[in-house]
């Protein structure tokens, strides 16, 4: 604080506050209408305050034991769906990146650059500019609506190798010096010495990529065209079919809720990662 | 980029076996796709996929002919110049003020950045619902204010709905990065300009946000490709392109023109423009990094 000035205190808190309540706003009313039954709900303007239906509206959700005009697959098969699918992909693409930074950073051998440009170039086109071909790849392989074909080609990106390789290289030679000394070959040096000193990298690397894994939409609107592989926020899309007027809008917003919650639980309880990880891979 | 360890191991196959899992994901999933995505740009295919014959560049010229090209290539300009400065003037805001706060910072910051994991596809339902014409409460209040909201029919709607969706869950992404940057000003040249007598707005404009302008620049690219490519969800669960085709951003009408009307050709066109659209945007990214690493 440079100087007092009570004007400014109350303006920040002021500005502030709206601002959270602006962005809350949303959720909160989804929630209350996740507590409403649906008839509730078309008379507008709808209840601003929770109701009663709670603990109705989101077994009947999960279950999927009430039918809309849309789909009415159990979300709780969806939640699995999404579930393994962001750990699959934020996983597999930390394991992978960490093989292939320590072969960048710790090996010479032919043509390195070469392979360092390849996997950099991944880092420019999105899924969404090449999904067309990417489609055909995958249903060539036999792959739509398996959990192969919703998770390994969004593991096909670079974000995760070059946040390692800088990490590596801030890791001091002395460490392999000494690990050599004793006689650790490179996958012990690896093992014992890299991994877990890369532990908060890791961390910061698995919100980032969980959270990205979750949210996916476009890649699994076109891999799952099956109830029982759809994520839950293709679900949700699902059940919305009509007008405004018929939809059962409250399962649709227990969905919504329950979309949200994983990867918000996952943003706020490791909020120290979460930052670090944002300001990583941008660089 | 350069730059090398010191001390490396020696084999002369066990790094070949580390890249193999990466390598082979991005091979068969990114450069077979993209290689395909160039050669079929090229092509034209009948609807049942039997005969393909070389076209040159005559499906490039198809779709720059087509007057909903480049409708969609206005729409996308609108909306990602709206996204972009709406999302950065408001989260600039409130971190400006958020980096003033000492009580509370840490509970106002929490509350700020879960919008993050939010998918932009529910994104997209949250903001539906509240500005749904019949039921929403939003559109409701504007009703009794005497406004009729309607996004079905009115494409102004439209578009500020998928803006205010966008922003929405853009802010604590751009608000995360405003604040890091703020907290990295040091405090002496805040205090010095104070004891000279500048005043807080007089402070922000000279000192500030002048020192700010290296992460204004690179939040500025990262919506723009946020704008291009991430919306994709936020639009399909809330207008559909609609009303009409007034809120077909490119990658909606790339998907719609392969998935939905078949046009391969023209489809795998508009992906090679689209790529030479984010090749170049990365690339003012990495410019603009380099320069900063190095002063």
């Amino acid at each position: 604080m440079i100087e007092r000035r009570p004007f400014l205190n109350v303006l920040s808190h002021g500005v502030l506050l709206i601002g959270v309540l602006v962005v809350a706003f949303p959720v909160y009313l989804t929630f209350v209408a996740s507590t409403h039954t649906a008839q509730e709900i078309l008379q507008a303007p709808m209840p601003l305050l929770p109701g009663n239906q709670l603990v109705h509206n989101y077994v009947a959700a999960l279950t999927g034991s009430e039918h809309g005009p849309g789909s009415a697959a159990p979300v709780g098969r969806m939640m699995w769906v999404s579930l393994v699918t962001a750990l699959v992909i934020s996983l597999g693409k930390i394991a992978i990146s960490l093989l292939s930074a320590f072969a960048i950073v710790y090996f010479r051998f032919p043509f390195k650059q070469l392979v360092f440009w390849m996997i950099f170039v991944t880092l420019m086109l999105p899924v969404e500019v090449r999904i067309f071909p990417t489609y055909q790849v995958v249903s060539d392989l036999g792959m739509l609506n398996t959990w192969s074909g919703l998770t390994v080609p969004l593991i096909a990106s670079a974000t995760a190798t070059f946040l390692f390789r800088q990490f590596f290289m801030t890791v001091p030679d002395e460490l392999v010096e000494a690990a050599r000394t004793d006689g650790a070959g490179p996958m012990r040096f690896f093992k014992d010495i890299l991994v877990p000193l890369s532990a908060t990298s890791i961390a910061a690397l698995f919100v980032i990529q969980f959270i990205y894994g979750w949210n996916q939409y476009l890649w699994p609107l076109l891999m799952a065209t099956q109830e029982n592989m759809y994520p839950v926020v293709i679900g949700i899309k699902r059940m919305i079919s009509g007008g405004d007027q018929a939809q059962q809008w409250n399962l649709v917003m227990a969905t919504a809720i329950l979309a949200m919650l994983p990867p918000a639980l996952v943003v706020v309880l490791m909020q120290r990662w979460f930052v670090k990880g944002l300001v990583d891979t941008e660089k | 980029m350069a730059l090398e360890k010191r001390v490396v191991f020696r084999s002369a196959w066990l790094p070949w076996l580390l890249v193999l899992p990466q390598g082979a994901i991005i091979g068969v999933f990114f450069f077979w796709p993209a290689a395909q995505t160039v050669l079929q740009s090229l092509q034209q295919q009948d609807a049942f996929g039997i005969s393909t014959e070389w076209v040159g560049l005559a499906n490039f010229q198809r779709i720059f002919a087509d007057p909903s090209y480049l409708a969609s290539f206005h729409t996308t300009a609108l909306f990602s110049i709206l996204v972009a400065s709406g999302g950065i003037v408001i989260s600039l805001l409130l971190a400006v003020f958020a980096d003033r706060v000492i009580r509370g910072a840490l509970a106002y910051k929490t509350l700020l950045i879960w919008p993050y994991a939010v998918a932009p596809a529910v994104a997209g339902v949250l903001w539906l619902f509240m500005f749904a014409p019949s039921v929403g409460v939003v559109s409701y209040a504007l009703r009794q204010a005497g406004f009729q909201w309607n996004h079905l029919l009115n494409a102004d709607h439209a578009m500020t709905l998928i803006v205010m969706a966008a922003i929405w869950k853009q802010i604590s992404y751009n608000f995360l990065f405003f604040l890091a940057g703020l907290q990295s000003i040091p405090k002496s040249l805040i205090e010095a300009a104070a004891i000279d007598g500048a005043r807080p707005w007089r402070r922000f404009w000279t000192i500030v946000f002048p020192l700010l302008s290296p992460t204004t620049f690179f939040l500025l690219v990262i919506n723009v490709i946020y704008a291009f490519f991430d919306t994709f969800g936020i639009i399909d669960a809330s207008t559909e392109g609609g009303p009409g085709k007034e809120t077909a951003v490119l990658v909606y009408k790339l998907y719609y023109d392969g998935f939905k009307a078949l046009d391969l050709g023209g489809s795998a066109a508009q992906s090679v423009v689209l790529m030479a659209i984010v090749i170049t945007l990365t690339v003012i990214q990495f410019r603009f990094i380099e320069s900063k690493v190095n002063y």
